[in-house]
């Protein structure tokens, strides 16, 4: 037989292409990312007196702890007509579904090293059902808002309640995709700088809950634009908060659900072009880190 | 059918002994700076050879140098050598697991390797969910394994606790279903690390069957790694040797493993790896597991002895010492247990001990791997106790007059005996 190098199937060598992703690769093993997002559910509720109960629990409990200090002590308008424990709840949830995407998948080398070090299969897998996963519990959470929203909607009378979804709701599945996307970039940027030294990984802990703060889940990002308009907050301040595409997202969350706050193309093309730039980048770095992190780890 | 389905070229893999820590940095920064300047990675020429147990004096090591080798289609080639020789290593960059420091491994099929078994197993699910996740991470397809997942549950053998939660079963379970999983596999190229050394016997005779099932019957190319010279032996077709991440030598099964016995001869001083209980006071330093014909294993019917060097720290005399040995087999089945107190010591209490030895006129254990566990007493209080402490394998030999053989499995241990018609 002719020995030709184009009979060969693949070839392992320790060269690293810039871009060396096998989106076909992925693609083969599409079942198993369906059989980990299963084992995901099916492993999540086994053994607790509550099961999925939890999952409402955390956010209706943080979102009256907000209510009360940022809305009925420090006085945080949430624009007219708007209740502040809807405000607060839906910030909350979308939060959450950021938050734990990013602290899922920064966490994916460390917490598969075994069996990563065993068998062989597109890593990115991994990242990407954890993050579908969480749709799943962000869904659950999605519906206590919605339980909440109509105890409102029947509550309250129109003056009172101007707090109306929109035809712009048609973004919603968008959103959270920008969400997912986001997350896992930087998730997977993470990750992968914390195979070797493992600094970074403290910084996320506490990072994600700081970065809660700047990204515009307890106040709407014009209440910030207009204290650093009268002196109140520093410039820098108001810059990060206006240009974290979180804040956008969960502004833009916000309008779509209860009309609060202000909608702009300009706002949306941004944030989805950082994201999507973002998880490019989070994949390229992940895929130069997935050859070899298991001698570093 | 004589192509070339893989083909390894200058496989070498590097690694970094010690921790990482600050210092680390230091040489990535180094490294990245050569690397701007298009300089070669300076830290490649500094490795030394993979050595276990000298001392080196280079942080880096190889632990593969210059691995070629090609494979045909349908060969089932064995690899073997010490522990620490790089056999894992070269598995692992095979299946994809990490990537080799400099060459490339070229291949014409998909490789699939059963590294351990059992990966990714969750506890909380049941033993068909489990199945289905498991295949799937070796790279099955979801169809691929509902068409064969009532096969995949009759070779397992547990039928009964399929629909039951993982964690409910026993270990042995566990590995007869991850295995059955991964015997199922149809890859072109499959990799296998040990596994055969799992299960109780029934369980091993099973999977070496579909082993040779899957090598010859199915025409599959296999890389098998093993410590069981006689499972390679029977199931390969060829053999590499590694000693020290390099290969030394390839070709005939039986030469190959010929000359890896014969570098075994005195092995085992690494105890301090094991797991080893007891105040210290005495320990065993090295173990010569010997039989007159000078290769380190034991021969049916030949004479055989144990010797223990002891590192004796506080010149401990023949009369407060104690040593008992117990022969296991694979699966932990107790087989004899030898010690200084049943015989009458015709040596000087007072002496001072160094060497132990238990000495068999005629090795009466049939063939097969037997396990030693070691434990040293000293003026009545543990002192060094090691569980599994080595394995010795016993080769098929004569042991009475007649040619005859005892058929398998009928029977471990041979006894001395007559025979009297009337």
């Amino acid at each position: 037989m002719k020995k030709n190098d184009s009979d060969w199937l693949y070839t392992i060598s320790p060269k690293k292409n810039l871009v060396s992703l096998n989106f076909g690769e992925i693609w083969r093993y599409r079942d198993l990312l369906l059989l980990f997002v299963k084992r995901d559910i099916i492993t999540l509720y086994k053994q607790t007196i509550l099961g999925p109960l939890w999952y409402f629990i955390q956010p209706l409990f943080t979102s009256v702890i907000f209510t009360l200090v940022f809305n009925n002590i420090a006085n945080i308008d949430t624009g007219n007509g708007i209740p502040p424990f809807l405000f607060n709840l839906i910030g909350i949830t979308t939060w959450n579904y950021f938050s734990t995407c990013l602290t899922g998948t920064s966490d994916t080398f460390k917490a598969n090293q075994n069996i990563f070090s065993k068998v062989y299969f597109p890593r990115v897998i991994t990242p990407i059902s954890g993050v579908l996963s969480n749709v799943i519990k962000f869904g659950i959470q999605m519906l206590v808002f919605v339980l909440f929203y109509i105890y409102f909607w029947l509550k309250l009378d129109d003056s009172q309640m101007k707090a109306i979804p929109n035809e712009y709701l048609i973004l919603f599945p968008f959103i959270i995709l920008l969400m997912a996307l986001l997350g896992l970039g930087l998730g997977m940027i993470i990750s992968s700088m914390t195979t070797k030294y493992r600094d970074l990984s403290f910084l996320v802990g506490f990072g994600v809950q700081l970065l809660m703060y700047g990204s515009a889940v307890m106040y709407p990002i014009a209440l910030i634009q207009e204290k650093v308009t009268n002196g109140t907050i520093p410039e820098i301040a108001g810059y990060f908060v206006t240009y974290n595409p979180m804040s956008t997202i969960i502004e833009l969350m916000r309008f779509i659900t209860l009309s609060s706050g202000s909608f702009s193309l300009f706002n949306l093309v941004y944030t989805s072009v950082i994201c999507v730039l973002i998880f490019l980048i989070g994949l390229i770095i992940f895929n130069r880190t997935e050859k070899s992190f298991i001698d570093t780890v | 059918m004589s192509d070339i389905i893989l083909k390894a070229e200058n496989i070498s893999k590097q690694y970094r002994l010690g921790l990482v820590g600050t210092g680390t940095i230091s040489h990535d920064l180094n490294r990245w700076w050569y690397k701007i300047r298009g300089k070669q990675d300076p830290y490649l020429k500094v490795g030394e050879a993979n050595d276990r147990s000298t001392k080196g004096n280079s942080d880096y090591v190889w632990a593969l140098k210059d691995i070629n080798f090609e494979v045909k289609r349908g060969e089932v080639l064995g690899i073997i050598g010490k522990n620490g020789a790089g056999k894992s290593t070269l598995l692992k960059i095979l299946s994809k697991v990490t990537t080799p420091t400099v060459g490339e491994i070229k291949t014409k099929g998909r490789i699939a390797s059963l590294l351990e078994v059992g990966t990714g197993f969750h506890g909380e699910m049941t033993g068909r969910e489990n199945i289905f996740l498991n295949g799937a991470i070796l790279g099955m397809t979801k169809k691929e394994i509902s068409g064969k997942i009532d096969e995949i549950i009759e070779f397992s053998g547990c039928q009964r606790y399929i629909d039951t939660p993982v964690k409910r079963y026993s270990s042995g379970m566990t590995v007869r279903l991850a295995f059955a999983v991964a015997a199922f596999l149809e890859p072109e190229i499959l990799v296998i690390d040990e596994v055969l050394a799992v299960g109780d016997a029934e369980f091993q005779k099973k999977a070496i069957g579909k082993m040779h099932d899957i090598s010859q019957g199915e025409g599959r190319t296999v890389l098998f790694v093993s410590h069981n010279m006689s499972s390679i032996k029977s199931l390969c077709t060829r053999a590499i040797l590694i000693k020290n991440g390099k290969i030394k030598s390839s070709g005939n099964v039986d030469d190959i493993i010929n000359l890896y016995l014969k570098q075994m001869k005195v092995e085992k001083e690494d105890f301090d790896k094991l797991e080893r209980q007891g105040n210290g006071v005495i320990k065993v330093d090295s173990v010569s597991v010997s039989s007159n014909n000078d290769d380190y294993h034991g021969t049916v019917g030949l004479p055989f002895a144990l010797k223990f060097k002891l590192k004796n720290n506080v010149d401990a005399k023949v009369s407060d010492t104690r040593l008992d040995i117990r022969i296991d087999d694979a699966s932990g089945q107790k087989y004899a247990w030898l010690s200084t107190i049943l015989q009458n010591n015709k040596q000087a209490a007072e002496d001072r001990v160094k060497e132990i030895s238990f000495n068999l006129e005629k090795l009466n254990l049939q063939k097969g791997i037997y396990y030693i566990t070691i434990y040293l007493e000293y003026k009545g209080e543990v002192s060094d106790w090691i569980q599994n402490a080595f394995d010795f394998e016993v080769l098929d030999g004569k042991y009475y007059d007649s040619d005859a053989k005892i058929p398998n499995n009928q029977g471990k241990v041979l006894l001395d005996y007559t025979v009297k018609y009337d």
